[in-house]
Order: C-alpha cells, then sequence, then structure tokens
C-alpha cells in the first residue's frame, strides 16, 4: 500500500480551525495521522518503496479545492476541453474536486450521458469530477429530467447553467422536487429578455464602447424570483456566479429570513470590472459580464460577511472560433481553473478578505453546499491536499496552460500564490517541480 | 507633420493638433476634387481596401472617390455578415486581406470595436468607416470642416445633438471632436435614447427639444431607425416626429445664424422635415462635399511615409 | 533666427541684390516674349510665390500691366513621399485662369536637384495645355538630378552638396537676404 508523507507544511483547515506545522501521514487513499511537526518523532525510513516523502517546509498545506462549477465540455465540445485537459488544468490549479455543468453535446439530462462522464473522469481525469445534471430536458426550460435516476448516476445537483429557466413554474417545481433527493437547483439568474442582445455590463463603459449593454437588473430580478421561489418551496437553492451588488443583498436577506440558499461567486468577478473591455478583448466577454467597481466590492463584501458562500471558476473553454470573431458574435467565458487560487489569494494580499475567508470558499463551502462530504482534512477524510507557495509568484502564459481552450484574460499578468503540488486520493496529480519551466 | 498613429480608429485617441491637421489637410485637398482634371499621382501604387460588411453606399462611394483621386486603387468588397463562410474567424479573414498586401484598410461594420480588432491583426493602416454604435470618425472630421467653413471657428460653439444617441457613432465621434475644439456639446432625446453615463463622455444632456435648440449654433439631427420603434424605444413614428422632429416651427425657437447638420441619410418628415432639410440653414450636401476631401486626407496622412516608420507609432 | 546658432552662415546676396535681380528677371522676360501676351507667373509655395507676386509688381511698374500671377503646390506630385519619414503639409494651390495656350513662368527660390520642378510641372499639366512653360529662379546652385535648366537665373552660387543655401524673404522671414549654410 502507497504511503504519503507530507513534512514541515503549515496546514491551514479552516473547517476543523487548524492552522500550524503540522506532519500528514496518507495511506491507502486517506488521511491517516497528523502530527504537529515539532512533536512528531516518527523515523521515517528513506527510500522505502511506496513511501513518498513531501518536504513542505515554507509552503501552505490545504485541503483540495473544489470548483463549484466547471464546464468540461466533453462530450460535444472536445475541440474547446475534453474530461482529460479539463481535469489536468483543476490539477494544476490546485482543485481536487469539480462540478461539470450539464450543457454539453448531448445535455446531460439523463444517466447515460452522467455514466459516460464518470467512466471517462474514471479513466482519464486527474481530479475527481461531480457531474450536474440539467434541470430540464435538453435545457430547454420545459419538462424536469428525471432527477432521482441522474442522482443514482452521480449527479450532485441540478442546473440549467447557461440557460435561464424563465418558466417560474418549471423552477418552481424543480425545486420542490429536488427536496426529495437534498440536491440543490444551481440557477443561472438572468433575466434573458432584460439583458436582450447585451454583450457587456451596462454602464459608462458600455456607452463609451458603443456595446449593448446588460443590466443589473437583469440578475436582480431574476435572483429575487429564484429565492422567492425557494422561500415559497423550501427547496435547496444555490444562485451561481452572482455578479451584481443588488444580488448580494437579496441573497443577503433571504439568508437572515433563513431561506436554504447558497451563492457563488467568480474569481473574475472578484478582480475585473468593466474597464477591461475597453479595446474589445474579447476574452472579457462573459456572462455575466465585469460588472462595476461597486458590484466587484459588494461581492467581496459577501464573500466577507458569508453572504456568498463558494469561488467558482466558471471555468468556460473557448476556441479560436468563439473568440477571434467580432465581440458581438464572440462566445461568452473565460478558462479559470488555473488562476483561481492565485487571484482568490491576490484579495488576501489586498486586505479586506482574510486567507481563511478565501480558503473556506474554495473548499468547506462547496462541500457542504454539495453535500460532498470533502475539503476538510481529519483523520479518515479522503487525501485531497493542495500544497502552495504564497510567496512566490508566477505568470500567467496562456500557451502553458493545461485547459485545451487559453482564453484568459489574465494573459501577462503576474500573481502570486503558486500551487506547487496537488494530491488526489492520496497519489500527487500535479506537481510544479516537475513542469518544465 | 505626421498623425502619430498608423490607423484611424476613433476621435476619443485623437490629440487636438491632429485633428487640426487632418482639417487644414482636408481644406487644401477641396481644392483638388474642383478641378477639371480630379486626380493626383500622391498615392500611386497604393492598394486601398474598402471592406464593408454593412451596407452604405454614401460611405464606401466617398471613400473610393477619395482614393481614386489621390491614384490609389480602390477594391471594394462588401460582405453580408450573414453570407460569411462559417468557421472562418474575423482573424482568418483580416490575415488573408493582409496577404494581398494592402496599405490600408477601410472597414464599417455594424458590431462595435471590429476596426480596432482588425488593427491588431493586420500590419497595413486600418480606418474605421463606422463600428457599431462606437465611432465613425471619418463623419466627425466632415462635420468639423463643414461647420469650420461656415462659422469660421469650432472653439466656442454651441452644437446639440438630437436623435436616438444610444445607437449613434456619428454622436460620440462628434462629441469627442468638438470638444477637444473647444465646443460645447449637447445631447437630446427621448430617455430611452440616451445611455447611461453619457455625461462622461463629456457632453451635456437633455429630454428637452427647445432647450437643446436654445442657444445652439449647430444642430446635428441625428437618423432614426425605423425599426427601433418594435423595440419600445419610441411608440410611433408620428410621436417621436412631433416630440423630436425638426421643423420649422420648432427651428423659430434657435439662432438667426444657425446651421443644421445631418450624417444622412435623412427620413423625410421623421426627424426633419423637408422645408428644414433643403431650407437655407441646411449644409447638408456640403457635408456630402467635404466628406471627400476630408477621406483624401486621412489617406494622405496616413498612407505617406515609410511604412516601418508609421510602424513605430 | 535660431539657424543662425547652430550652423556658421555666409551672405551671398543682401535684399538690394535681390531686388536688383527680380528687376533684371522681369525685363528679360518681357524682352523674350516680347511683352506681356499670354504670360501667367505661377510661384511656387511659400517663397517662390512671393517672389511671383514681386515679378508681377516690377512687370506692372514697367509695362502697366498686371500679368496674372499664382501658385502651383507640387506637394502632391512629389516623388519622395512614399519615402520621407513624415508627409510635407500641402501648400496653397491658386490657378488664377485657365492655362490653356498661356505662357507659364514658374517662380521658385532655389534651383537645386530639379525634383520640385518636374513635379509642379506635372501638377500644372492637370490644369490644362499650356503653350509653353518657363523656370525663374533667384538662385541656380547647381547638382541637378534632372534634365531641368532655368530660363531667367538671378544668381548662380556654386555650392557643394553638403551646404545649403536659404532665401529669407521680408514677407515671410521679415528680411531680405540668400544665405549659405555650411550644413544643409
Amino acid at each position: 500500500m502507497n504511503r504519503l508523507v507530507i513534512k514541515g507544511g503549515r496546514l491551514i483547515d479552516p473547517s476543523v480551525n487548524v492552522d500550524g506545522l503540522f506532519n500528514i501521514y496518507i495511506m491507502g487513499g486517506r488521511v491517516g495521522t497528523i502530527k504537529p511537526a515539532d512533536r512528531d518523532t516518527t523515523e521515517l525510513v528513506e527510500g522505502a518503496p511506496g513511501l513518498e516523502v513531501i518536504d513542505a517546509t515554507g509552503l501552505v498545506v490545504l485541503p483540495g479545492f473544489i470548483d463549484a462549477h466547471t464546464h468540461l465540455r466533453e462530450p460535444g465540445f472536445e475541440y474547446k476541453e475534453t474530461i482529460k485537459t479539463g481535469t489536468q488544468a483543476a490539477s494544476s490549479g490546485g482543485f481536487t474536486s469539480v462540478l461539470c455543468m450539464a450543457n454539453t453535446n448531448p445535455v446531460n439530462d439523463n444517466a447515460s450521458v452522467t455514466r459516460y462522464i464518470l467512466d471517462k473522469a474514471k479513466a482519464e481525469g486527474t481530479a475527481s469530477v461531480h457531474p450536474i445534471g440539467a434541470v430540464t430536458v435538453g435545457q430547454l426550460g420545459e419538462r424536469l429530467t428525471e432527477f432521482g435516476d441522474l442522482k443514482a448516476a452521480g449527479c450532485v445537483a441540478f442546473s440549467d447553467d447557461g440557460v435561464p429557466i424563465t418558466d417560474g413554474t418549471v423552477m418552481r417545481r424543480a425545486l420542490e422536487y429536488s427536496k426529495i433527493f437534498g440536491a440543490p437547483v444551481v440557477s443561472h439568474s438572468e433575466d434573458p429578455r432584460l439583458a436582450g442582445a447585451g454583450v457587456m455590463n451596462e454602464g459608462a463603459v458600455s456607452t463609451r464602447l458603443g456595446l449593448k449593454g446588460i443590466p443589473n437588473a437583469a440578475e436582480d430580478a431574476m435572483v429575487a424570483r429564484d429565492l422567492s421561489l425557494a422561500e415559497l418551496t423550501g427547496g435547496r437553492l444555490h444562485i451561481a456566479h452572482v455578479s451584481t451588488r443588488g444580488a448580494v443583498e437579496l441573497i443577503r436577506s433571504a439568508k437572515a429570513r433563513g431561506v436554504n440558499v447558497t451563492a457563488e461567486t467568480t474569481p473574475h468577478h472578484l478582480t475585473l470590472t468593466d474597464e477591461a473591455v475597453v479595446g474589445y478583448d474579447t476574452f472579457t466577454k462573459m456572462n455575466p459580464p465585469l460588472r462595476a467597481r461597486e458590484d466587484v466590492d459588494a461581492l467581496r463584501g459577501g464573500l466577507k460577511d458569508g453572504t456568498i458562500d463558494c469561488i467558482a471558476t466558471d471555468h468556460a473553454p473557448q476556441s479560436a472560433i468563439e473568440k477571434d470573431v467580432e465581440f458581438d458574435k464572440a462566445a461568452n467565458g473565460i478558462v479559470g481553473l488555473e488562476t483561481a487560487f492565485s487571484l482568490a489569494y491576490g484579495l488576501v494580499e489586498e486586505g479586506g478578505l482574510t486567507l481563511d475567508a478565501i480558503i473556506r470558499a474554495l473548499t468547506i463551502n462547496p462541500s457542504r453546499a454539495f453535500s460532498l462530504n470533502k475539503g476538510s482534512l481529519r483523520v479518515g477524510s479522503q487525501a485531497d491536499i493542495v500544497i502552495v507557495d504564497l510567496n512566490r509568484t508566477w505568470k500567467v502564459d496562456p500557451s502553458r496552460l493545461k485547459s485545451k481552450s487559453k482564453n484568459t484574460p489574465y494573459g501577462g499578468r503576474t500573481l502570486k500564490g503558486v500551487v506547487i503540488k496537488t494530491v488526489v486520493n492520496g497519489s500527487v496529480v500535479y506537481d510544479a517541480t516537475k513542469e518544465n519551466s | 507633420m505626421r498623425l502619430k498613429r498608423k490607423d484611424l480608429l476613433g476621435i476619443e485617441e485623437l490629440e487636438k493638433s491632429e485633428i487640426e491637421q487632418l482639417l487644414s489637410t482636408a481644406e487644401s485637398f477641396k481644392e483638388v476634387s474642383a478641378r477639371e482634371i480630379k486626380k493626383v499621382p500622391t498615392l500611386r501604387g497604393k492598394t486601398v481596401i474598402n471592406l464593408f460588411y454593412e451596407p452604405s453606399t454614401r460611405t464606401r462611394t466617398s471613400f473610393e472617390i477619395a482614393a481614386k483621386r489621390m491614384s490609389a486603387d480602390a477594391v471594394n468588397i462588401s460582405v453580408s455578415t450573414s453570407s460569411v463562410s462559417k468557421g472562418e474567424t474575423l482573424k482568418d479573414t483580416a490575415k488573408n486581406l493582409e496577404a494581398m498586401r494592402p496599405d490600408c484598410i477601410v472597414v464599417r461594420h455594424s458590431s462595435s470595436g471590429t476596426p480596432q480588432m482588425l488593427s491588431k491583426y493586420v500590419s497595413c493602416s486600418v480606418v474605421n468607416a463606422g463600428d457599431g454604435a462606437h465611432e465613425h470618425p471619418s463623419q466627425a472630421l466632415l462635420d468639423m470642416l463643414t461647420v469650420k467653413e461656415k462659422k469660421g471657428r469650432i472653439d466656442g460653439l454651441k452644437l446639440s445633438i438630437i436623435g436616438d444617441i444610444t445607437h449613434s457613432r456619428v454622436a460620440r465621434s462628434n462629441i469627442y471632436g468638438f470638444t477637444k475644439l473647444g465646443a460645447e456639446v449637447t445631447v437630446c432625446g427621448p430617455p430611452t435614447m440616451i445611455p447611461p453615463g453619457m455625461e462622461r463622455l463629456g457632453c451635456r444632456v437633455t429630454t428637452d427639444m427647445n432647450e437643446a435648440l436654445r442657444g445652439a449654433d449647430v444642430i446635428m439631427m441625428l437618423r432614426i431607425q425605423m425599426e427601433r420603434q418594435k423595440e419600445s424605444l419610441f411608440p410611433s413614428v408620428r410621436e417621436y416626429s412631433r416630440l423630436y422632429g425638426l421643423d420649422d416651427a420648432k427651428l423659430k425657437g434657435a439662432k438667426d445664424d444657425v446651421i443644421i447638420l445631418h450624417p444622412g441619410p435623412i427620413n423625410r418628415g421623421v426627424e426633419i422635415s423637408s422645408e428644414v432639410a433643403d431650407g437655407p440653414y441646411s449644409l447638408i450636401l456640403d457635408q456630402v462635399t467635404n466628406g471627400v476631401a476630408v477621406r483624401m486626407a486621412i489617406f494622405y496622412m496616413l498612407l505617406g511615409g515609410t511604412r516601418e516608420e508609421a510602424q513605430l507609432k | 533666427m535660431p539657424w543662425r546658432d547652430l550652423v556658421k552662415t555666409r551672405a551671398a546676396m543682401d535684399g538690394m541684390a535681390i531686388e536688383r535681380a527680380i528687376a533684371r528677371i522681369a525685363h528679360e522676360i518681357l524682352e523674350r516674349n516680347k511683352g506681356t501676351d499670354k504670360l501667367v507667373l505661377l510661384g511656387i509655395p511659400t517663397r517662390g510665390y512671393h517672389l511671383a507676386l514681386r515679378l508681377q509688381k516690377k512687370i506692372e511698374e514697367i509695362e502697366k500691366v498686371t500679368v496674372p500671377s499664382g501658385a502651383v503646390d507640387a506637394t502632391l506630385y512629389r516623388d519622395d513621399l512614399g519615402i520621407k519619414k513624415t508627409q510635407p503639409s500641402l501648400k496653397k494651390m491658386d490657378i488664377p485662369i485657365s492655362i490653356d495656350g498661356k505662357v507659364i513662368v514658374m517662380v521658385d527660390d532655389v534651383l537645386y536637384t530639379g525634383r520640385t520642378i518636374r513635379a509642379a510641372m506635372n501638377a500644372l499639366m492637370d490644369f490644362g495645355r499650356p503653350l509653353a512653360i518657363k523656370l525663374a529662379v533667384l538662385v541656380d546652385r547647381g547638382h541637378r538630378e534632372l534634365p531641368i535648366k532655368a530660363d531667367y537665373i538671378g544668381k548662380n552660387i556654386p555650392t557643394s552638396a553638403r551646404e545649403g543655401v536659404k532665401l529669407h524673404l521680408e514677407e515671410v522671414d521679415g528680411v531680405n537676404e540668400v544665405v549659405v549654410t555650411e550644413e544643409d
């Protein structure tokens, strides 16, 4: 049986309020023991067969990150990303688990697609993959999918992400019906009529650039509806990629009333404003769009006070065919798995957010929101671990991303916080020191 | 004398001195168009591609005539956006055109920012002939030339732009141009057609037509797209015309020496009445004449000089 | 005059010499043209144009006839537009009457390579078919690169190619003189 020891690192696990120097002993893919480094007298036999020792001195050891919102694109869009390349991107970004959205082709609206994804992930993936099933058949917003079948096949939540569910009754039924399975309905909360043909945030910048805007109200109105429906039904609601200050406020007050809601926002909505669109770089086009400074501040506030539970990447690979075109015609989305941690850590460096808060948002919070029983390092838990260097910086070079697509607006940026090693199920799946530099 | 750039993408990025250079050069070029033989050999051997993704007989013809009067070879490519073959990106199109070694690509596109993107893909000059609701620099230059000719100056004048501001690239370019040259610009239209943050472009905003007309030295009427009715931007042409159309009665509230511009083509009886369009204050045809001179000046300023030098910016 | 501080100069003609040269050229033009019939004076801007105006005035004094005069800008016809670093500014183009069948006297300040004259002649041809084109210059400094010769010359000033010759006129520069600078 393979054994892995991570020695001398600073273990931070907010789920159990741990922050200190520990040695972690891993066996059979699970955490065996965790000993304070200064009181650990275990003598390891160097070079013993099946024993791997990682010296994490000066590094930070964290529970593996969980991405509540990834587009792996397979099946159907393998030219953009595959389960293999997508999970490799996850590993290099420190993510040990990803929840993949249902808008593949065919749509993940039946158990056979779910099983296909899981089989592929098992065979080729370097991270745990948890599929999210579609809410409605073909994501057409009309008929509910067989939640029971999907859940049994391995889906952890339901979402028509990419396509808002405009029919309030369909959304109501989804929230009611999913209660049987305790699985959340993840809402892409957007009023498509209000969003219209918009391609960026509506405001002074869209006016200046002459681009059609998407008002905050397109999100606020739908979030308000979804929260009302969650309150009405008592169902489990998770709001995807929150981008507006209005939505933050609505969720905050809903939580205060006891509505069963969780929410996520993305690294890009936390770090970029619509000013980034100046220059018409299609890598700044996403849905929801990059918003104003006030929205960014509100999102950070929401993350700080727990209104927003998770930082999720909305990793959305797109190829040149979708992006090397006119801004109006370009597809939405950016790749995010490999920059997420560094961007989130940048918020800590800037001040305003604690390291504890962003680790929670990347680990225990998504685990709880989706009942994954992960995101925490205790004796017996699955050994999903990431080791990071908070003192080192790296320069984002799109050509070196593991993702098959290179659509990042952060190309050329120098970010602080480097993922050194990623461990899934006790095995090292990513090792920065073995990458060609 | 030169522009500090290889492309003319918008007025926003131009310095005041560059605008003044373009205008004074355009004034000189008017003489060429007045000759019997309307052709100079200045750009002999240069190739200009007019790449129009949006139909526009007027602007395209003006650029074509300007290029030809300077002895450049002008090639027109009209692309209906819907017919662009699937799988070919804008970058592909740009690279293919560049492989034919043009000296300048004049591009018109319904999508804002396309000339900016194109300019990053090609090494030749790119001239924006109108992109979406963003900018239409040659139109603003010809408007400035027309006003300068008639009024002798731009500094200190009051310009009111009236109509669908949201969708108007002409409005944006003119706001930048006129304010840089010292004019005061007011935009006016129904609130449904004034986008948020308009003031930040450097203009005043009003929804009251009479207020916009009062004290204005120059009135610029914008063309109203009839199909905007379907988007609930205005209830009917009749009501729009009554509230924001320029006719003799409303014109009574303007200055005695006011001048009226319109980028064309006009909707007679909608945003402008026939009496006004054909009346003594209207300079609509002078604008068209000046359009050729301004475009000759643009070609002269961008296409002269060595290419390497131009790329250094 | 900042150039005085930068380079060594020597005066080649003073204001009186320039006036005398203009007067002589005026007489020569009238003599060879047998009067003012069909005569049109076109100066090459900037200083050639002012010389043309001075010639016009001188001829008027002699013959009591105002000969049509104007400006012919050669800028758009230059052969170096593609290789110069910056675009030259456009000057005045003012052809006051039809030049068909007229005797055109082009007036320039300094005749050097001949390229400007070539460009100006091409420009003129776009305006019509003159009976003849003659060339009057205040200074001929040599170093021709094209087969062009002046019909009326104020003064021959032999120079080396490294030197520069500048005419200053009161109308433009506030002083009347021709100077030779050590470096062009």
